[in-house]
């Protein structure tokens, strides 16, 4: 029942990073597996949307432009060699897509590469892919990686919930995590299985984050759906419950003023000032997002219509998994990080990057990542002899005694993490002594998660007890850092410090498990070998130091032991 | 969130079961997809815009399942309908449902000019 591969390259996450890394992987020569908690081709909020990619031509004027022109709204948190980088990347690599996506060709017989429809690329992608001999493994969630006793990555464990089921393990000279964003289980388009659980496994094998306090980014929805696209709304006008039009103050962003009046009451959209020649070919545009209003009987451009924000989490907000080199190499060696489950810092800061850069930074990332992972095991080979040992620890081997009823258990750690991270007043209007709370009450949460959450044998109940153990870790990077950062910086708003502090212009790291931490960034330390002793990967460390699940494969009692591969 | 398998267009192809992402679907007796973990749909439509049988239904309500009279939705002409605005299968080639995704961009740009 159990499945045993060794391969070059393995990637974690089959959505939009994760299918580019792949295929760079394979096109540079290596035997690649890719393993997606879904489909790969469905998941990910890639395929449920439609992204518009940075499309730069290799002009250098144009291109310097672009990148001063984005740089300005990045609150000195970006890099503009990074964003010169992905601009020139994506130029390159996106057409490499044509024989599996039908492009729109437009005015002048030029296909159109930069905005494509979701589900056709994930489609197109998982044939590429294919094409190129990547084995996929569809609805195989990984939980944790493998680690050489040097501290570098050997591989990945996770489970098949379908077909002949069982466990999967996976040796690779190089690991690609791809698992995308953590959107905290909100309503977020496609975002179901984006529940941080790459952040998790690379900080158990002694990686950092940064950025985790930009993840306030917030969409609108008609109220009940998942529809958050937000092109339509940029037409549409936004009323109180009395009827009186809220004013948005001018400004595309229209989140802090409808957060505000959703506290106090409904809201209520029209599109009603969507031109004519449009709604008759806004289905062809985004099929999607007239279904829910067909299917409710709601003419959104003649009524009024209640909605809601969905918060993102880290989605479209900017932190992630903290990289060392221009190869996205996380602070394990060998574990590469790609799309939005990488620090997006790097190319747009403080503010968002949808709309454009993350795809961008998705199939540049992806494309570095793959190649260098591909590189990698040319130069060392597999090592698929050696022993290794397994970095997971929570939701997947309990500290303590097992509390009986896991699934209670995990639903109570999901509701927990919910209500510290959705809820408008504690996200977008952010308060310190409400962040320590929060905090305080996730750490409680943890140490549930980490002692007491065995979700035995059942393969849902598997991943969902893992992937509420991501949840809490990423919920708790998440608020520390939000407190350590008190002042007002784009995404991150204080409304106990509302401007901008000179001193905080930096970047903030965040990572820890048991206890959380976080600390200003470097940038003059990019080599894991540089980093002070807490930092380091945990089979750097002494073994008292370690937590249980990070033991040694011997000193672990033998039903731990028998997990391990 | 996924409500309805509509048995007599079921051709029993597994599709659904295999692309939905979020693994919703069981292969219940017979071959009849059964919706076994609704609370893990993220109402995506894509079972739908896969199922080549239009035998799918996603009401659009995320927060809660709704209750749904499967002949008022087959009769309602709504099943295959995102399918069909896709341009997908049978619909590939038809002009009346081309892919105009690349328009997007006018939509931010128009309603900016006001
Ligand atoms: C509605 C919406 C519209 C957007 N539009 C744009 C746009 O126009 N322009 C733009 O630049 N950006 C846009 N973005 C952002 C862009 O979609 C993302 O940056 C991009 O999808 C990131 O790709 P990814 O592969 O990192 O993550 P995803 O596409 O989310 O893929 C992550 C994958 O990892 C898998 N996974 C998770 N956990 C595990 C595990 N434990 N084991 C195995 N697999 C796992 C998931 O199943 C999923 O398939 C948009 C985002 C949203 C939500
Ligand atoms: S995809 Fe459609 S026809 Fe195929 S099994 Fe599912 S419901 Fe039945
Ligand atoms: S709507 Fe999406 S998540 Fe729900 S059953 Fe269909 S494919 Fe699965």
């Amino acid at each position: 029942m159990s499945l045993h591969l060794e391969t070059d390259v393995l990637i974690i996450g089959g959505g939009l990073a994760g299918c580019w890394a792949a295929v760079a992987a394979a096109r540079a020569g290596a035997e690649v597996v890719l393993a997606d908690k879904g489909y790969c081709g469905t998941s990910g909020v890639t395929a449920t949307a439609g992204p518009n990619h940075w499309w730069v031509p290799p002009d250098p004027e144009k291109r310097a432009q672009a990148v001063r022109d984005r740089d300005a709204r990045a609150f000195g948190l970006a890099d503009p060699r990074w964003m010169a980088r992905i601009i020139d990347t994506t130029w390159r690599v996106l057409p490499t897509l044509a024989d599996y996506y039908r492009h729109s060709v437009t005015a002048g017989g030029v296909p159109h590469y930069q905005s494509l429809r979701g589900p056709e690329y994930l489609r197109a992608l998982r044939r590429y892919a294919e094409t190129l001999g990547v084995r996929i493994l569809d609805h195989s969630p990984a939980l944790e990686l493998l680690l050489h006793v040097d501290g570098s990555v050997a591989g990945a464990r996770g489970l098949r919930r379908q077909g002949e089921g069982g466990d999967w393990t996976v040796r690779a000279a190089g690991v690609v995590v791809a698992t995308g964003g953590c959107a905290f289980l909100s309503k977020l388009l496609g975002s179901r299985t984006n529940t941080g659980d790459g952040h998790l496994m690379a900080a158990e094998a002694g990686a950092r984050l940064s950025g985790m306090e930009f993840s306030t980014y917030h969409t609108v929805a008609e109220r009940h759906s998942t529809q958050t696209r937000s092109a339509s709304y940029a037409f549409a006008d936004y009323f109180d419950a009395d009827g009186r039009q809220i004013d948005t103050g001018g400004s595309p962003d229209v989140t802090v003023p409808l957060a505000r009046a959703l506290l106090a009451g409904p809201v209520y959209a029209t599109l009603a000032r969507m031109p004519a020649d449009l709604r008759a070919i806004l289905p062809q545009i985004q099929p999607a997002i007239l279904l829910p209003f067909q299917r409710q009987g709601i003419d959104p451009f003649t009524q009024r219509f209640p909605i809601t924000l969905h918060g993102e989490g880290t989605v479209r907000g900017t932190g992630g998994l903290r990289l060392v080199d221009d190869d996205c190499q996380t602070d394990v060696p060998g574990l590469y990080a790609a799309g939005d489950a990488a620090t997006r810092e790097l190319i747009a800061g403080a503010t968002s990057g949808g709309g454009a850069q993350n795809s961008a930074w998705a199939v540049s990332s992806g494309t570095w990542s793959g190649q260098a992972a591909a590189r990698l095991a040319r130069a060392q080979g597999r090592r698929a002899h050696q022993g290794v040992e397994a970095a997971g620890g929570a939701g997947l081997r309990p500290d303590a005694g097992a509390l009986k009823d896991a699934a209670a258990l995990t639903r109570h750690l999901t509701d927990g993490v919910r209500a510290e991270m959705l809820p408008y007043d504690k996200i977008l209007f952010r308060r310190g002594p409400v962040l320590a709370q929060s905090l305080a009450t996730l750490d409680s949460l943890w140490r549930d998660a980490r002692d007491r959450l065995a979700p035995g044998s059942d393969p849902t109940a598997r991943v969902r007890a893992r992937e509420a153990a991501a949840l809490v870790a990423c919920a708790r990077w998440t608020t520390a850092t939000a407190l350590a950062r008190g002042e007002t910086r784009g995404l991150h708003r204080r409304e106990d410090a509302p401007s901008l502090s000179p001193d905080l212009a930096h970047r903030l790291l965040s990572g820890g498990l048991d206890t959380v931490w976080v600390r200003a960034d470097d940038p003059t330390q990019r080599s894991p070998a540089q980093r002070s002793p807490t930092q380091r990967s945990p089979a750097q460390r002494s073994p008292a130091q370690r937590s249980p699940a990070q033991r040694s494969p011997a000193q672990r009692s033998p039903a731990q032991r028998s997990n391990v591969a | 969130m996924i409500e309805l398998v509509v048995d007599d267009r079921c051709t029993r192809c597994d599709t659904c079961i295999q692309v939905c992402p979020t693994n919703v679907f069981e292969r219940g007796a017979g071959g009849l997809p059964l919706i076994a973990r609704q609370e893990d749909c993220q109402t995506c439509f894509l079972c739908e815009l896969y199922c080549q049988a239009d035998a799918l239904y996603v009401a659009p309500n995320c927060d809660e399942p709704v209750a749904v009279d499967a002949a008022s939705i087959v009769a309602s002409g709504l099943l295959g309908q995102f399918r069909r605005h896709s341009g997908w299968h049978e619909w590939e080639g038809d002009p009346a449902h081309a892919n105009l995704h690349w328009r997007m961009g006018e939509l931010f740009a128009r309603a900016r000019a006001g």
